[in-house]
């Protein structure tokens, strides 16, 4: 029955989007046309081929849905890898600007591949990571089986296609300019609907859970969810021109959109690479190191500070605008106060290794896993000063903040996941350990070393740019011109590129590394799924 | 008093001492008596039901 229910929607889709391919006003929403009726297309097909075929029913209650968990892992190292390689070609495009090619111009230039890398290790490298650890950490943590059978390869897939969709409408130019909420309107529909069945499964699983208590991990994971999509909801309020096109109109105006973008923007930062993250670090960090959290209290504690304060940080993105001085105040001032919870994170995580400390000379992944939470402690002390409204008017509009931005992403956000994914695949694919910890080790030691270039070489120009901004001479007047600074940041942004071979190189040898765990690495059984006895 | 004003007079005070008390209730409520006990178990969570899901119903048994 339901396989008819899908079949008509399915249909209706597809013919939609078949109208929507003939009516297109622009090539964004076009191609994309083609993209769904294409999917929905392939999709009614299968569908029709297994309707009606007799019900092969086998009881799966008995073990933990990991066949999602294992494609989202590899979702996540392929994503990464193209983020990172899409970050490292923009640095050359900015150090060299030929390589924004003549014959690419208006599809690969940087101002069309900056949001492409973005998105694409924000939402795709960091998303798939967060849903595939979620759902690992979720059914363990409650010693149940994911909610909702199937509901979970929908929000896998669904996220997939959320993901394509953005990134082919970045370089056809579908895009709203709204920093990391780029997707114009239908892709933003579509995400929603995906992440309404993500809470679903994520929700349903806590609810049936038979631990009597929800661990910390999944406090953290839920307020991701939760406050991701409030804010998606608010800053996409916007109104199609046609039905036909990509294009729509936000309904906020001046500076209340602003202010509801850097609402969002910040909290993009705060509840998607910061509360979904330490979920993760709340479950891997003692799962590697074998022992519980430090305090368990401390991170109840930091929980509710955390999402009781970022949600405010938002105008401190705004100081020197429009926007009122005493907003602008209010959120440098919850800005200086995270750091408190912030570093109070940092050190539940860093001391769980209390007592285990040697672990860090003999195991690279909690090597990983501690210089993550070690950048995530460098980052949060360097966020707040910057917002100080007079370190801001130095740093604002600079390279720095680029800097600060990386040393957070790759340092606390991809050393987390590295190590996540360090432990998961030898236990997903039922591997005794990994191909190789040697490899690892030059993992940590090429990505590190990348971290401290890109970082070190973004303090030097952004500052170097603030203070040359900023020069006039005896009369008054400026001394620099715009590209004086661009000149001079040249040495920079070679070596800052530098740093990005190395992460990226990293990165590479990660997945080898990964491939090699499931092809070479001695089983612990023989097959993937759990025998359950015949009744 | 039109609707902006009374919500930011409501934010500015009931609403901020609402949140202002429900913190401070949290941090109480995590060193009240007893929780020591209850949150050492609850921190070995990640240490149990690794390979599949628990069968009965209170997992701890």
């Amino acid at each position: 029955m339901s396989n008819y229910i899908k079949l008509i929607v399915l249909g209706l889709i597809a013919l939609f989007a078949a109208i929507g391919t003939n009516y297109a006003r622009d090539l964004a929403y076009q191609v994309h046309a083609v993209l769904v009726m294409l999917i929905a297309g392939g999709l009614f097909i299968w569908t029709l081929r297994n309707t009606d075929e007799p019900d092969i029913l086998i009881d799966r209650s008995g073990e933990y849905m990991d066949d999602v968990i294992r494609y989202g892992v590899i979702a996540t190292a392929f994503w990464g890898v193209v983020g990172f390689l899409a970050g490292t070609f923009i640095a050359f495009q900015l150090a060299f600007p030929v390589l924004n090619f003549d014959w690419a111009q208006g599809y690969l230039n940087f101002g069309r591949l900056r949001p492409l890398h973005t998105s694409a290790v924000i939402f795709a490298f960091g998303g798939n990571a967060l849903i595939a650890t979620s759902f690992y950490v979720v059914q363990r943590t409650s010693a149940a089986r994911l909610w909702g059978g199937n509901l979970a390869w929908f929000v896998f897939w669904g996220y997939q296609l959320f993901i394509v969709l953005a990134a082919t409408g970045y370089v056809l130019g579908g895009t709203q300019s709204k920093e990391y909420a780029e997707p114009e309107w239908y892709v933003d529909l579509w995400l929603t609907i995906v992440w309404v069945a993500y809470l679903a499964v994520f929700l349903g699983t806590i609810v049936k859970r038979k631990e009597p208590h929800i661990y910390v991990a999944n406090w953290f994971y839920l307020a991701f969810i939760v406050t991701v999509a409030m804010l998606h909801l608010v800053n996409n309020m916007t109104i199609p021109v046609s039905i036909w096109g990509s294009k729509s109109v936000i309904v906020w105006s001046g500076v209340q959109d602003a202010m509801i973008q850097w609402w969002y923007g910040h909290n993009a930062v705060g509840f998607f690479l910061t509360a979904g993250f330490l979920g993760m670090m709340y479950y891997f960090i003692p799962k590697q190191a074998e022992r519980p959290v430090f305090s368990y209290k401390l991170s109840i504690i930091h929980f509710w500070a955390i999402i009781f304060l970022y949600i405010w940080a938002g105008p401190h993105h705004l100081h020197y605008t429009a926007l009122p001085d005493w907003a602008s105040t209010l959120g440098m001032v919850f800005s200086i106060v995270l750091w408190m919870p912030s570093w109070g994170g940092m050190i539940n995580g860093l001391m769980t290794l209390s007592g285990a400390w040697d672990k860090l000379r003999t195991d690279p992944v909690i090597r990983m896993m501690v210089i993550a939470v070690g950048f995530y402690g460098m980052s949060t002390f360097e966020g707040p000063m910057m917002s100080i409204r007079a370190v801001n008017s130095l740093s604002h509009y600079t390279d720095w903040t680029i800097g600060h931005v990386h040393s957070g992403a790759l340092g606390w956000n991809g050393m987390i996941t590295f190590g996540a994914l360090y432990f998961l695949v030898p236990v997903l694919w039922k591997r005794e350990r990994l191909y190789s910890l040697q490899m690892v080790s030059w993992h940590f030691w090429l990505a590190t070393i990348g971290i401290v270039l890109y970082a070190a070489s973004m303090w030097v120009t952004g500052i170097m740019e603030g203070l040359m901004w900023r020069e006039v001479d005896a009369n008054g007047f400026l001394v620099n011109s715009f590209a004086d600074t661009v000149a001079a940041k040249f040495p920079m942004y070679v070596v800052r590129g530098l740093g990005g071979v190395m992460f990226l190189a990293g990165a590479v040898i990660m997945c080898y590394n990964l491939w090699m765990t499931v092809r070479k690495a001695p089983a612990k059984e023989a097959s993937l799924t759990v025998a359950v006895p015949a009744e | 008093m039109e609707l902006y004003s009374i919500l930011r007079q409501f934010a500015d005070s009931w609403m901020l001492l609402l949140l202002f008390v429900f913190f401070v209730g949290i941090v109480i409520w995590v060193f009240r008596p007893g929780a020591s006990k209850e949150y050492k178990d609850t921190a070995n969570i990640p240490f149990r039901h690794q390979d599949k899901p628990a069968e009965v119903k209170e997992a701890r048994k």
